[in-house]
């Protein structure tokens, strides 16, 4: 407990040391508010599942399900695998996992007053996305924000073990975010996916990492099924290859530069 | 010794498998697809026994293997072959016991999180490694008044001078109390004050806690202030296990002697007396082999119009310089 209390304390420090930058990071992911624009006049054809104002909220949460759940840790493994730092973290009876994490928890409550600040203005500017919440799906929405959080740390802390091998597993990461960005509901809410694609899609990670929270916490009619079981499953497929590739990593790791 | 060994290498060994790569537009396209790869012997077969509370010097010149066993000591790397054992661990398996036991300082890296004060690293590593926060306040207070740092605790690490840097690298290093300090050119780019301040700081650090210390440095005023024993490695193997003054014995079967003349003469006529090593004016160096040394001083003094006649042992850069220039086969395709 002392632990996690002093590394999130120290890391939060870190983190204001950064202040502007992390007013430009949170700034930097409203890709949904300006798809919340396009989507919105698009509904507006009745063409689609959803009214202009389901798209804007949806959007909107879109966003804030991102905010909170922004991940790095790829990249900051890499450089420590590039310069050696690793083996400061290696040298410590403390998994670099748990570290990691605890600067990304820290970050994000450094971040959160610029998150609230930019949803207050998007609320200002798009009044149709204003709405009460039923409490019951809120609160399941907010669960699954931090649960998709984790997977997603996860699955990129994962795929950083492979800088073990490759030195530059930031690129796995880019086709990764591909698939992401595209399988999540961040471009377009599963809704409108055809038929087919939206199934093949609820069989992988990506809608639960995006799209299923952010849909309950717009207060949509969702289906949990197969979200309840396909969301736990990949976690623990993504834990026992994290837990395998760090066994072999570390057999390989060199300490480059230190 | 082996029994009460705390450190233990037996046959320690590792090879690295490096991509070649020649300089041509051809070469840098032949490399994309198909690789050549050569094995690198970084170290083949060190064996050595270190007793608690001993200070070893690590001595070799770049790339000689230091670092590497240094890791394989600390459990980053595993070893092609061979075994250690490290306060009673096998390294590599970096089980928790053993990460409390051990600490490594890197002169070339820094672990102190850069942009805030260097307590903070402080408390993230004793609550890391499970330190009280009673225990906590003492030891930072005790260290910090060994390495007499204790106002710049609460400035940010980029403001602090570089020799401050490495003495909170050691406070961070050392809050839970290891056993056995790993230090890797504990002192590389510090200047003389600031080297003597560790240099002392971790003879008195030795001797309060009765820790084992395994060092390399390139400045041979931090092997001979602090290291009674060294280790030479050079091309991954170890060419000499034991006293410093061994060593010079060993490997310097010669001394040299120091003239201040009446006159100055010219450097023929010193020649037959020794290996003109200096002359400038009255001044000059002779190096002359140890078991000529008495005849050769007596001939010195009949012979030549001498003022004064030191007889010094030879600086000890210049033995390892000559152990170094003895090249052995390290590498295989």
């Amino acid at each position: 407990m002392r632990k996690a209390k002093t590394l999130l304390s120290v890391y939060l420090a870190y983190m204001l040391e950064y202040r502007a930058e992390l007013f430009l990071w949170a700034l930097a992911g409203v890709l949904p508010l300006i798809l919340l624009g396009v989507w919105t006049e698009a509904g507006r054809s009745g063409d689609f599942p959803l009214s202009p104002g389901e798209f804007a909220r949806y959007f909107l949460m879109v966003f804030l399900v991102r905010q909170a759940t922004v991940v790095w840790v790829v990249w900051e493994f890499e450089r420590d695998v590039v310069e050696g730092r690793l083996s400061f973290r290696l040298l410590r009876p403390l998994d670099p996992f748990w570290e990691h994490l605890a600067a990304h928890l820290a970050e994000r409550l450094a971040r959160l007053p610029f998150v609230v600040l930019l949803t207050l203005l998007f609320f200002y500017l798009f009044p149709e996305a204003r709405f009460r919440p039923e409490p019951l799906p809120f609160l399941l929405g907010l669960l699954l924000t931090g649960l998709a959080f984790f997977l997603r740390y996860l699955m990129q802390y994962t795929t950083a073990m492979l800088t073990f091998w490759s030195e530059r597993a930031t690129a796995v990461e880019e086709v990764f975010f591909l698939l992401y960005l595209f399988l999540s509901g961040t471009i377009a809410p599963l809704e409108v996916f055809p038929e087919p694609l939206r199934h093949l899609a609820l069989l992988t990670p990506f809608p639960y990492l995006v799209y299923l929270p952010a849909a309950l916490l717009a207060g949509q009619e969702v289906s949990l099924f197969p979200g309840l079981w396909v969301m736990p499953l990949w976690g623990v497929v993504f834990l026992l290859l994290w837990r395998w590739l760090w066994r072999l990593g570390l057999r390989r790791y060199s300490g480059m530069g230190a | 010794m082996r029994e009460a060994a705390i450190v233990l290498a037996q046959d320690l060994t590792k090879h690295y498998r490096v991509a070649l790569k020649e300089e041509s537009l051809l070469a840098t396209l032949r490399h994309f697809f198909f690789r050549e790869y050569r094995t690198v012997k970084a170290v083949e077969g060190v064996s050595f026994a270190i007793a608690p509370g001993e200070v070893v010097g690590f001595l070799g010149p770049n790339g000689a293997g230091k670092t590497t066993t240094l890791k394989m000591l600390t459990g980053l790397i595993h070893p092609t072959r061979g075994q250690a054992l490290v306060a009673g661990h096998v390294p590599w398996r970096r089980e928790k016991a053993f990460l409390k036991k051990i600490t490594l300082v890197m002169g070339n890296k820094q672990q102190l999180i850069w942009d805030l004060p260097a307590m903070d690293t402080f408390r993230l590593n004793a609550a890391i490694y499970e330190v009280p926060e009673g225990e906590f306040r003492n030891r930072v207070g005790e260290l910090a008044e060994m390495l007499g740092l204790q106002d710049k605790l609460h400035q940010p690490v980029r403001k602090l001078s570089l020799g401050e840097r490495m003495k909170a690298e050691l406070l961070a290093a050392l809050l839970h109390r290891p056993q056995v300090l790993f230090l890797d050119e504990p002192t590389l780019g510090l200047d003389v004050n600031a080297q003597v301040a560790v240099r002392d700081f971790l003879r008195a650090y030795n001797r309060r806690y009765g820790a084992t210390l395994l060092l390399t440095s390139h400045y041979m005023a931090d092997i001979a202030a602090l290291c009674p024993r060294v280790l030479v490695i050079h091309q991954g193997r170890l060419l000499y296990d034991g006293a410093l003054e061994g060593l010079l014995e060993r490997f310097a079967p010669y001394r040299e002697v120091g003239l201040t003349l009446e006159r100055p003469l010219p450097r023929e006529a010193l020649a037959p007396y020794g290996e003109v090593r200096a002359l400038e004016g009255r001044e000059a160096k002779l190096l002359v082999p140890r078991e000529r040394l008495t005849e050769r001083v007596a001939e010195i003094l009949k012979r030549l119009p001498v003022e004064d006649l030191e007889v010094r042992e030879p600086p000890l850069e210049e033995v390892i310089a000559r152990v170094f220039q003895n090249p052995l086969p390290v590498e295989e395709p």
